[in-house]
């Protein structure tokens, strides 16, 4: 049947795969801005922004409402679990752990978004691609895991000194006694330590963006069941409720990927930030 | 890209989720918060109580100072009157023993003087007599001359 070809063979999915994971940027190659990315990370850190400064400003000392109930409940929460685990001055560990959950929620909740709606509209406004989960791009990512990254840095330094800080790279973990043994530690420790600061920004990003990335293909290839059929084919009738239960369940599953990735990325951040504090 | 049966369908699964945490989701974060409601609420109402408490203990303890103050004033007071009574009756005591010891020795006096004034007399009666005798050269017989005798000592003792 021609229709049945027509709705099922000719429609691209490819196309449609490509077009769905295509950035809106501006410029080529190292220089290329996704502006997408940008755009609604800069949006979601506005309504996280308001969000707070709104409950901070109505705050109450006397019984709570709703929101700033649960409010105070995430920042205890996240603040019970900094004082479990970096022994030190929290007065920014705390907000950065509070910022950084709660940034990586809200970016990765745009995924729960149906994948079509918003590239739609972006459509209809002229907007030829539209990617909406920034932590779904690599370079959201990274950037933040480079943030912590030198956080790290500015925290070994700030609790141990240059000297010692840089002397550990040399010292540990391989501890030798006598000049011989300290030389021939020095090589192996530095390499280690080197890859240990390495590995520390890239699975923090990699991690996120492969979660977030592999969620999103996900919805997208649920979508392609269904891809341009019209209600005149037998596709939609048999595929249709097919990707409604696999984008239900898929939906349903990724609500506790996205809040326990940006848990993960938050707790690792406390982690390295606690170990850099300690001595060896 | 427009509108199609794809997209209606992810819609209709992205409900069909938040659905699903209305119903089973929701309820339990809304407990959770009513929860810390209630219990910020009895905290503030217990220190509130605690506070009113601390008042009424604090009213009450100046009311039972006043109290005592007012009593321990009635007490004062009454101790000086007692003793500004005690002191006047002192007083008043030793005036009275005063007079009558001053009285008493007047009357004592008098009555010495009466009793020496007497004496006196009968001594200037005798040396009256004794005198009368000595110038006529003979005893006077008291019993012949008694009335002359008592009329001149009774004018001695005028005089």
């Amino acid at each position: 049947m021609a229709s049945e070809v027509e709705s099922a063979g000719p429609v691209d999915m490819t196309g449609y795969i490509k077009h769905h994971l295509t950035h809106l940027s501006s410029g080529d190659g190292f220089n290329a801005i996704h502006l997408d990315s940008v755009f609604f990370k800069l949006l979601i850190a506005a309504i996280f922004l308001i969000t707070l400064l709104r409950v901070a400003g109505r705050a109450t000392s006397g019984v709570p409402g709703k929101l700033q109930c649960a409010v105070e409940m995430v920042l205890e929460g996240i603040d019970g679990l900094v004082k479990d685990m970096f022994h030190g001055d929290r007065t920014f560990v705390t907000p950065l752990a509070i910022t950084i959950f709660c940034m990586v929620f809200l970016m990765n909740f745009m995924d729960m978004i149906p994948v079509d709606l918003l590239p739609t509209i972006g459509e209809s406004a002229g907007l030829e691609h539209l990617r909406v989960v920034p932590t779904a791009d690599l370079s959201t990512t990274v950037g933040m895991a480079l943030g912590v990254f030198l956080l790290i840095q500015y925290y070994g330094i700030k609790s141990k000194g240059i000297a010692t800080f840089f002397g550990e790279f040399l010292t540990a973990p391989f501890h030798a006694s006598g000049p011989v043994g300290k030389i021939l530690c020095a090589f192996p420790n530095l390499l280690l330590r080197l890859i240990e600061e390495a590995v520390r920004p890239m699975s923090l990003s990699l991690r996120l963006f492969g979660n977030m990335y592999a969620g999103e293909l996900i919805f997208i290839l649920i979508a392609c069941l269904t891809l341009g059929s019209t209600l005149g084919s037998w596709v939609p009738y048999v595929l249709g409720p097919i990707q409604f239960i696999a984008g239900f369940v898929w939906t349903g599953f990724h609500v506790l990927v996205i809040t326990l990735q940006a848990f993960i990325f938050m707790m690792l951040t406390i982690v390295y930030l606690s170990m850099a504090t300690e001595h060896h | 890209m427009s509108i199609t049966i794809t997209l209606l369908i992810q819609g209709l699964a992205f409900f069909a989720v938040a659905w699903l945490v209305m119903q089973f989701g929701w309820p339990l974060i809304n407990k959770a918060i009513e929860e810390r409601q209630a219990k910020i609420a009895s905290g503030l109402a217990a220190a509130d109580r605690g506070q009113k408490d601390l008042e009424d203990a604090q009213a009450k303890a100046q009311e039972i100072i006043k109290d005592a103050r007012s009593r321990a004033q009635v007490l004062v007071d009454q101790a000086a009157k007692r003793s500004n009574e005690l002191v006047e009756e002192a007083k008043n005591s030793a005036v009275s023993e005063g007079e009558r010891l001053i009285s008493a020795a007047r009357a004592e006096i008098g009555a010495e003087s009466t009793r020496v004034r007497a004496e006196l007399r009968g001594q200037v009666a005798a040396l009256a007599v004794k005198g009368a005798e000595q110038v006529l050269g003979r005893e006077v017989n008291a019993q012949a001359h008694a009335a002359l005798l008592d009329e001149l000592a009774g004018q001695i003792a005028a005089g």
